[in-house]
């Protein structure tokens, strides 16, 4: 089998169609495995998003030899929002006083509807049809782009590859580049059919600048912006937003109403704790120090609104979990995905969910623990993310516990249940177990049926078997060092 | 020195020689080696695919077969780290806490229980990719992780650099998992297959001839996408090296 060598190279090999994530029916399991193998089906794509992320983390290691405090900033972060998390009540609390003292008016809601709705009020309070935002994982949880569209305000992502999948109508698949599973020429494709650039030029200058010729006037014209954020800091009420491309800028001060949302997980206490974690975020995520802006935002503008909304969206409960509540400390640095050697493999629309890789795997149950009942267990379980995680979370641990809950819940399949009970009754009765592995030669017919379940056509589907041997080690010890018990 | 000799379930059914180059090579440096007949497997596959409950009786049955042994030793990083952090299914009375405690991967036991220097009797002029799994590189801490900022460290490379001739080589992406992940395999199939004919292919271009490993697990999954790839490599078990397998 030949696989391509570099996975961008339209111009020598035929076009490949770009494959699409995980379908969605209803409340049902989303099927990880499946969307997987069509993205794996597409092998330039696959390549090119492997070898794109693994560069990353690559760049990620770069950054940390280069610093010989990192494992000591790894704790400290974790120290710092592990304490944040444990005084949360006092943290918010705080912020809400000191941001209101700045200017900045404050709302609390519970879920993504609260949320969605409250953000639409002050749109429409103010007759603002037009709404400019950076990128944000969480209004991408509250689906707020799809309930504006509904009550008719135009939302334009203006993060470039958070533009790139609005346009497709695509959830992000990375919540840092979320269209890194395109190659050039999805993206040129996506542009010539909506803001209508060249088809054939795929060079990522032109796109960009098709992109921003297109946009611009939109942004300059806006009537409301929104943010979300990396960092809100308690005893200053300041929001602190990261970017590279300085939109979030554009969104927080073109227009005369700046809404931000934002987690409540997001809070540190002092603006000195920044130095830690705007340290380790972008050099986590990208391998590369600082992030081209980091602006803190402590105000409204001269003549303008300045509003927060703190959303809890499940954010308490999962607060009060014992064995999930430190997840809450991720800052959205995408680390755990780049080096996630399934995830790679898979593309992130594979997930079904807003939160992909490792770390969607820990989150996203605690949202709809049906829906995302096979996310857990996408995975081999390795502990790559737990190392790379600058907050560090024991992420594989968690996966591992998310196992046992599903399972607790009934929320794996009926097959899986009735051969795990099998094989553990068959494992607890040594006269079975022997008598089932020796009863005859061929151990390969007999043993995987309990080693493997019901999984023989799996296993075989790109790989060969292991050819069963004369005799077993059993068999061996017995021959050979029979009767020295 | 009483050891118990633990031999995983797909050890012994299909890597008898993996097993028994275990047996030879503890029984090299005179110590009581007891392969207790009643053994069948540590509850680890149940307990990964998160049915816990259903490992109690493996776990049971795997205490009553080895209380009592100053060190527990087998020939797998994963079954090894099952029982050291995750054999929780029974109930964690003393000598359920000290088995656990007891228990050791052939490597780490060779290499900090008994403090092997020699290996005078193994020579093999080959070039050899070592692959940790990660059980034993993230769990058991076999070596040192490419995601941490920690010294170079490495236990079965230590005892692979005492052996004559051998010459090893390095993958470009060292602590890459080959995919095999248990139940994975056969659930992720596509996924699963991929990593390990990119791992396989990883050990090809860094020119080895085998790949070594103290885990037969992920042999077994790489040498299936090896065969079917058709890559030249072949696959051995750390211990057969160590105990003196000529090739």
């Amino acid at each position: 089998m030949t696989r391509g060598k570099e996975g961008d190279r339209p111009d020598n090999a035929k076009p490949e169609p770009q494959p699409r994530g995980a379908s969605h029916k209803g409340n049902r399991p989303i099927d990880q495995a499946e969307a997987a193998e069509r993205f794996l089906a597409a092998p330039r794509h696959q390549q090119q998003h492997d070898t794109r992320l693994w560069t990353l983390r690559q760049r990620r290691d770069d950054q940390m030899w280069a610093m010989p405090e990192w494992e000591e900033m790894r704790s400290l972060a974790s120290a710092i929002k592990e304490h944040t998390l444990s005084h949360l009540d006092t943290y918010l609390e705080m912020f809400e006083a000191n941001a209101t003292a700045n200017g900045v008016v404050v709302h609390w809601v519970k879920d993504a509807a609260e949320h969605n709705a409250i953000v639409l009020d002050l749109l429409q309070r103010r007759g603002a049809k037009t709404l400019i935002k950076s990128k944000s994982m969480l209004t991408e949880e509250c689906g707020l782009r799809a309930d504006l569209a509904k009550a008719g305000v135009e939302v334009v992502e203006t993060d470039l590859g958070e533009r790139i999948q609005q346009l497709d109508d695509e959830d992000p698949s990375h919540v840092v580049v979320p269209a890194v599973h395109k190659l050039r020429t999805d993206v040129a494709k996506v542009f010539a059919a909506t803001i209508g650039s060249d088809p054939d030029n795929h060079d990522p200058p032109y796109l960009a600048g098709a992109q921003r010729d297109a946009t611009r006037p939109l942004i300059l014209n806006a009537e409301a912006g929104m943010t979300g954020a990396n960092f809100l800091v308690a005893e200053t009420g300041a929001v602190v937003v990261c970017t590279n491309e300085g939109n979030a800028d554009l969104c927080a001060n073109i227009p005369r109403l700046h809404i931000v949302s934002v987690g409540i997980e997001k809070l540190v206490p002092r603006t000195e704790d920044l130095a830690i974690f705007v340290r380790m975020l972008s050099r986590s995520a990208l391998g590369s120090p600082i992030t081209q802006y980091t602006s803190h935002f402590r105000g409204p503008r001269q003549g303008g609104e300045m509003h927060v909304v703190l959303v809890d969206n499940g954010r308490s409960e999962r607060l009060g979990m014992p064995e999930f509540w430190t997840s809450l400390k991720c800052i959205r640095c995408g680390a755990c995905m780049n080096t996630c050697p399934v995830y790679r493999r898979s593309g992130g629309l594979s997930y079904g969910a807003t939160y992909s890789g490792p770390i969607g795997l820990i989150i996203d149950p605690s949202f709809n623990a049906r829906k995302y009942s096979n996310l857990p267990f996408a995975s081999t379980l390795n502990g790559s993310c737990t190392n790379v995680c600058p907050v560090k979370i024991n992420i594989h641990e968690q996966i591992y516990a998310w196992r046992k809950v599903l399972v607790r819940q009934h929320e794996t399949p009926f097959v899986k249940r009735a051969a795990m009970k099998a094989a553990g009754a068959l494992f607890a009765r040594p006269a079975m177990y022997r008598a089932a592995v020796e009863r005859t030669n061929d151990a390969l017919a007999n043993l995987p049926r309990f080693v493997i379940y019901n999984g023989m056509n799996a296993w075989g589907k790109n790989r060969e078997m292991p050819r069963p041997p004369a005799e077993t080690f059993h068999q061996w010890y017995a021959r050979n060092r029979g009767g020295r018990r | 020195m009483k050891i118990g000799l633990f031999i995983p379930c797909f050890i012994d059914a299909f890597f008898p020689e993996a097993g028994i180059a275990t047996l030879q090579l503890l029984e090299r440096f005179d110590l009581n080696v007891v392969y207790p007949t009643d053994q069948t497997c540590c509850g680890q596959p149940m307990a990964n695919s998160g049915f816990e409950t259903d490992a109690s009786g493996a776990e049971a049955l795997f205490v009553r077969n080895f209380e009592g042994f100053d060190y527990i030793v087998g020939p797998s990083g994963s079954c090894v780290h099952h029982i050291r952090h995750h054999f929780t299914a029974v109930e964690q009375t003393p000598a359920v806490r000290e088995i656990r405690s007891r228990s050791y991967e052939l490597v780490e036991f060779l290499h900090d229980i008994l403090e092997v220097d020699a290996f005078p009797w193994a020579r093999f002029p080959h070039k050899v990719g070592l692959h940790n799994s990660c059980g034993t590189l993230r769990g058991l801490r076999h070596a040192n992780a490419s995601e941490l900022r920690e010294p170079h460290f490495s236990k079965p490379e230590s005892l692979l650099r005492k052996v004559e001739g051998l010459e090893l080589v390095t993958a470009s992406r060292p602590d890459e998992c080959c995919g095999f992940g248990g139940l994975f395999s056969v659930v992720n199939e596509s996924v699963s297959a991929k990593m390990g004919s990119d791992k396989v292919r990883d050990f090809a271009q860094a020119k080895a001839d085998y790949i070594v490993s103290a885990d037969s697990s992920c042999l077994m999954h790489q040498h299936g996408c090896a065969e079917r790839d058709t890559v030249a490599i072949k696959f051995i078990h750390i211990a057969q090296i160590l105990n003196g397998a000529v090739a």
